[in-house]
């Protein structure tokens, strides 16, 4: 890999909107979202289904379903906008400087082909390797993502690997041409906790040794715990806040993040009971008019329900859209529009 | 035990040495046994919450089938309030023990509309005289579960997760049962929908004085249901005791790296957290090692755990481990 420009931030989301259209109309899945991806650093993206963590994921890579489209906004990968790009240059892009792992292993590998041809394959398309060469290749990958035995596996088919190994097949299908980003979308969440370690883990190791950055979108709020550096919280596709780590976890800002971390069993409230987040999940069909959050949010004011909430400066990492902020007069300032 | 010390003793549910094998055919005529619970042993007292955990194939939702023999059991003695079910007439223990089941798309019929759903169980049973008590009843399960009168005449395919899983609860209360096998019943759910499906559990128990068993792979969540833990691996239990001393005071090599595995939601803790990673993967239940079935990626194992199989023995104040070297 040569001439890493250090500038423009490695990936930058701005102000991105992503619809598809259904017959019963227009399913607005993401609505103004904005992030920034720094090398070597890993993104994590929290919430429930249909917050639209997954869409942001497909509409990096441009995968999304037929119906559906980016409407608005700029992807940005080394200060280049990308959704602009030709089929051709996508095809680049997707592979060699961006590659994704999905959540079932199973559906996402080729059961016809063995898991050696699927990773050969990989490799020849980003390279001009022999065909020799790419199977010497895809071994190495099977053995960096610590598949022992790998000469014998390549020859196998993927429904003789168990769940963990063909989440590492996966994983050794995007590395193979050397990503600078990977975008795991629920990478283990068909897998048991043991083995949700091992890939966890893996995925860390990987990082250190590749220097690459990751984008892993979960539900689970002790995935997003233990990998991310950075998070964004969404809910009805808008972001609600984004920070570090720390600031998502210990100083949230926003309803639906404190409702979040209210309800789920931690080992400081096991005697207590669980505080629930009340009513039902959201309708992307019929959005309401302010915060997406505000028909289950306890807090909910007034101007919650009209106007859509801004996105106000906590401090210098923490940025969060929820008018109990400007209520309690807990921000700094209004970021101002670039 | 014998027959005596039952019905006195206490005990709602009594399982003992439960096995359940299924015939798979491996080859034209060749069928192999394949053991999905190979001897399984445990007590619930009435209103206490038993929460069964382990990983995927580990047998513990075929555990929660057997004992309301919707499988029947290869081998071992099922008691209920002291009466053995696994030979009589399991009609009448419907009505005390019921299920409620992990996904709440499939478990519900979608030409029914909820009404009719919660009402089948009082249709079965025969437990109400007229019609309008019937409705009556529906009316007053549907509220102690949560869910508006006016949601009695929809079809499930109008409801969320949640909503769906609170009809599969009423359903299953509808009987008035003492015994509600739960399988995975959350999981399904978003995480903000989780947190009140459980709070519903409990305050159900509270009010009713049900007893659950908790199918779960969710540690944190079985921890804040359960009174006490079971941990399974490949068809056996390798350990057993109160909820908090089990996941204080692990001791059974697997129990400690999959509390060790679980991704605790607290950057602070997850950094620190040393994680016991296991080597390799669960072996096939159709090829199972001798001795400990958990051998072949234990740290301590020694030829003794390859020789023979480890009792399930009480290291006191009822914490009962599986294992040879702990």
């Amino acid at each position: 890999m040569s001439g890493k420009e250090k500038k423009a931030p490695l990936l930058e989301v701005r102000n991105l909107h992503t619809s598809f259209k259904t017959d019963k109309g227009e399913v607005r899945a993401v609505n103004g979202v904005s992030f920034v991806l720094e090398e070597g650093k890993t993104l994590g993206i929290v919430g429930e289904s249909g917050s639209g963590k997954s869409v942001t994921a497909y509409s990096i890579m441009q995968i999304l379903e037929q119906n559906g489209r980016i409407v608005d906004g700029e992807i940005l990968f080394q200060g280049e906008d990308i959704t602009h790009y030709s089929a051709k240059q996508m095809n680049v892009f997707r592979g060699q400087k961006c590659a994704m792992i999905f959540q079932d292993p199973m559906t996402s590998l080729n059961p016809v082909y063995t898991v050696g041809n699927q990773i050969v394959e990989a490799i020849r398309i980003h390279s001009d390797k022999s065909a020799a060469e790419a199977n010497e290749a895809a071994i190495e990958m099977l053995k960096l993502v610590g598949i022992n035995d790998a000469e014998r596996r390549i020859k196998q088919y993927p429904h003789e690997l168990s769940g963990g190994m063909r989440q590492r097949v996966m994983i050794a299908m995007a590395l193979a041409s050397e990503p600078w980003i990977l975008i795991a979308d629920e990478p283990t969440t068909a897998l048991d906790v043991t083995i949700q370690a091992q890939i966890l883990e893996l995925m860390q190791d990987l990082q250190k040794k590749l220097n690459m950055a990751i984008i892993i979108v979960t539900h689970d709020l002790g995935v997003i715990a233990q990998m991310a550096d950075e998070i964004v919280v969404m809910y009805g596709g808008r972001i609600c806040e984004r920070g570090t780590a720390d600031d998502i976890f210990y100083r949230p800002c926003h309803e639906y993040t404190k409702g979040l971390l209210r309800s789920i069993p931690r080992a400081d409230n096991m005697k207590e009971k669980l505080v629930p987040i009340g009513g039902n999940p959201i309708n992307l069909l019929n959005l309401p008019h302010g915060c997406a959050f505000c028909s289950r949010c306890d807090e909910a004011m007034k101007i919650c329900l009209e106007e859509v909430p801004e996105e106000l400066r906590i401090s210098d990492t923490h940025l969060a859209s929820c008018w109990m902020n400007v209520k309690n007069g807990t921000y700094t300032e209004v970021p101002g529009d670039e | 035990m014998s027959n005596e010390t039952n019905g006195k003793s206490g005990y709602l549910v009594e399982v003992e040495d439960l096995k359940q094998h299924f015939p798979i055919r491996t080859g034209f005529t060749k069928t192999t046994l394949l053991k999905a619970v190979d001897g399984v042993s445990f007590k619930i007292r009435p209103g206490e919450t038993l929460g069964l955990v382990g990983e995927s194939g580990c047998g513990k939702t075929t555990v929660g089938r057997t004992l309301l023999r919707l499988y029947e059991p290869t081998d071992g003695r099922i008691f209920f309030e002291g009466n053995e079910v696994t030979k009589s007439n399991m009609r009448e223990y419907r009505k005390e023990m019921q299920m409620v089941f992990q996904d709440p798309y499939s478990s519900l019929d979608p030409r029914m509309t909820v009404e009719d759903i919660i009402g089948e169980p009082l249709d079965v049973h025969k437990l109400y005289s007229t019609k309008s008590e019937r409705r009556d009843k529906i009316l007053g399960l549907m509220s102690l579960v949560g869910l508006n009168a006016e949601h009695a005449t929809r079809y499930v395919h109008e409801f969320s997760g949640g909503q769906r899983q609170r009809i599969g609860i009423a359903r299953a209360l509808a009987v008035d049962p003492k015994f509600i096998v739960c399988d995975e019943p959350v999981s399904a759910l978003d995480v903000s929908i989780q947190a009140q499906v459980v709070n519903m559990f409990e305050d159900l128990q509270k009010q009713l004085g049900v007893a659950y068993l908790f199918i779960a792979h969710d540690l944190l969540i079985v921890h804040h249901i359960s009174d006490k833990i079971a941990v399974m691996y490949l068809g056996r239990m390798v350990e057993m005791a109160d909820a908090d001393e089990l996941m204080d005071n692990p001791m059974h090599p697997y129990t400690q790296s999959l509390l060790s595995a679980v991704p605790i939601p607290d950057p602070e803790t997850a950094r620190k957290q040393k994680r016991i990673i296991l080597e390799g993967d669960v072996p096939s239940p159709l090829n199972m090692p001798s001795g400990c079935a958990f051998r072949t990626r234990c740290r301590y194992a020694t030829e003794r755990c390859s020789a023979e199989c480890p009792p399930f023995t009480d290291r006191g104040n009822g914490h009962m481990v599986a294992c040879w070297e702990k």
